[in-house]
């Protein structure tokens, strides 16, 4: 499959402090690429290199082929970005921020102002084209970004954090868009905190935590190899110790959930026999019980503490 | 496919002076620093001294060009930093250079069009422009550099702090104002000082235009307004193009 964006040893440093250690993966073309990480795990300074804002201390980074160091127009001249941080112009109104955009990256004038009208209408803020984006709410600014992004069709597109502190409808709005224009052909590198963003959205996954990446895979093949991390959740009809149940079920740990209790096992199977065991010698009723596979978001724990252990 | 691309990036430039145009011309610093300050320097000058006409045109002229021309270049690049749109426009696919040429496109086009209201009260007032080609060529060449100049300004240091870029410029444009004899013709060793000024060549060439009295040639005039654009042009983008990723980090 071809490559969209190839990083190789990126590093960068801010005083002492290093954000990217020494990174390496690849993006195929046409996917839709998640980097998940804590807080300061490195994501926004990695976005921030690959879109041509701030330079590498080491190491190369690709943007379908373009060296973002050695040809930074014609890398940037095919992507875009929805930054984290940074903002639409609020002394401009939304129109204009949308035909800046298309100016800068030089489409054609009948071509953008098409462009322009078709996403607007699609975002629900055609009718406050002409407004200040001063004026806009979070959302509405949120949306305008996206816009602005799409402005280009790029072929890769850099979402940072793209749906944080919006309400459920515009999220919703956002994520059908990465979908709709990712089945068009581009290919998508979202950094997010939301698991079940990450989860519902994502091709492949990497997971980066202290400036590392500590795992690149589907988010099905993470779930899965993380067997130690598979639970069983039962409930009884009265209230059962913890610490007893995970000192006689002999698991690798055991959390109350509600009025649920989960237990982790690499063999749940046998853990059920257990279970019905202890049921009957106590006289206890199971209400319910249910196998579960891992979710995307206790690998990430599981990842980033085995991490943090390293 | 090189001057393509030069003139592709020419025309993105104009967008970036278009987009300075809507936004910056209204801005109460600009606004301060451009028009008011050089009017109440003016009346500083004017009131309680009898001068001819043309001397106090020549200063007028001189003062709001110079003003006028530099108010916005330095307040560009800390504004965007702050308000976070400089990130997004270096992720852009602008070169550094272009982009800073629509920030001195914009500048140049301010003090062109604010010159052109001392210019009015000076022919209202009966200054007779004997040599209109050179005075209008004189007024482009000095809008350009000290256009580039506002932008050089704005290069160091790195801050998103508008107001600390607005002092410095200060800090550089009122010795300047006082060395290159806008309003008192500069004599003796003073020359030798006011040599380092660009304003002292523009204020020679109006002075050649309105009373036919010169202390350097016109020509010597225009390459030395020419050099200075050119280097400060240059400095500017060099400076940016090294102080940039600080300023966005």
């Amino acid at each position: 499959m071809e490559t969209a964006i190839e990083v190789k040893d990126l590093t960068k440093n801010y005083g002492e402090i290093t954000a990217v250690d020494h990174i390496n993966f690849e993006v195929r073309k046409g996917e839709i690429f998640g980097f998940l990480g804590p807080n300061a795990a490195g994501k926004t300074t990695t976005i921030r290199i690959l879109t041509g804002v701030i330079k590498p201390d080491g190491g190369t980074a690709a943007i379908m082929d373009y060296d973002v160091l050695k040809e930074p127009l014609k890398a940037k001249q095919i992507t875009s970005v929805v930054p984290e941080m940074a903002n639409a112009y609020i002394d401009l109104t939304a129109w204009q921020n949308l035909m800046l955009i298309g100016e800068l990256y030089g489409v054609p004038k009948k071509e953008r102002q098409e462009r322009g009208l078709l996403l607007l209408k699609e975002f629900g803020i055609y009718e406050r084209r002409s407004y200040m984006a001063r004026g806009f709410s979070k959302g509405m600014k949120q949306k305008l970004i996206l816009c602005m992004a799409l402005m280009t069709e790029p072929q890769v597109l850099f979402l940072d954090e793209p749906t944080s502190g919006l309400d459920v409808e515009s999220a919703r709005l956002i994520r059908d868009t990465i979908r709709r224009f990712n089945k068009d052909g581009t290919t998508v590198f979202l950094s997010t905190h939301n698991m079940d963003e990450a989860n519902k959205l994502c091709d492949r996954i990497a997971i980066i935590n202290y400036g590392k990446i500590a795992a690149v895979d589907s988010p099905e093949n993470l779930r899965m190899e993380s067997s130690s991390l598979k639970s069983v959740e039962v409930s009884f009809d009265r209230s059962v110790s913890v610490d007893e149940l995970s000192e006689v079920l002999n698991v690798t740990e055991a959390k109350k959930t509600g009025d649920k209790i989960r237990l982790y096992t690499d063999e749940p199977h046998s853990i059920i026999n257990s279970l019905i065991d202890y049921a009957r010698s106590k006289g206890l009723t199971i209400v319910s019980l249910n196998t579960l596979a891992p979710t995307l978001e206790d690998v990430f724990i599981k990842l980033i503490r085995e991490h943090k252990e390293d | 496919m090189r001057e393509y691309q030069f003139l592709e990036q020419l025309k993105r430039a104009f967008a970036i002076a278009k987009k300075d145009i809507r936004i910056y011309y209204k801005r109460a610093p600009v606004l301060i620093f451009g028009l008011v300050m050089p009017f109440f320097l003016f009346l500083a000058f004017y009131i309680g001294r009898s001068m001819p006409t043309e001397q106090l045109f020549t200063g007028l002229v001189g003062m709001t060009i110079f003003f006028s021309s530099m108010s916005i270049g330095p307040a560009i690049v800390p504004f965007e930093a702050r308000s976070r749109t400089l990130e997004r426009l270096v992720s852009t696919p602008i070169s550094v250079w272009a982009m800073l040429i629509g920030d001195v496109m914009a500048s140049f086009t301010y003090g062109l069009l604010i010159s052109i209201v001392p210019v009015i009260i000076g022919l209202v007032l009966g200054v007779n422009i004997t040599h209109t080609l050179i005075f209008c060529l004189g007024i482009t060449i000095a809008a350009l550099c000290f256009a580039s100049f506002g932008v050089l300004l704005s290069a160091y240091p790195p801050t998103d702090v508008p107001s600390t870029v607005m002092m410095v410029s200060n800090l550089v444009k009122f010795p300047l104002v006082f060395i290159s004899g806008v309003f008192i013709p500069v004599q003796g060793w003073g020359r030798i000082v006011a040599s380092v000024s660009p304003l002292t060549y523009f204020v020679d060439l109006v002075n050649y235009c309105t009373q036919e009295t010169s202390f350097y040639s016109v020509l010597v005039d225009f390459a030395v307004l020419t050099g200075f654009t050119l280097l400060f042009l240059v400095a500017a983008i060099k400076i940016h193009e090294r102080t940039l990723p600080e300023r966005l980090s």
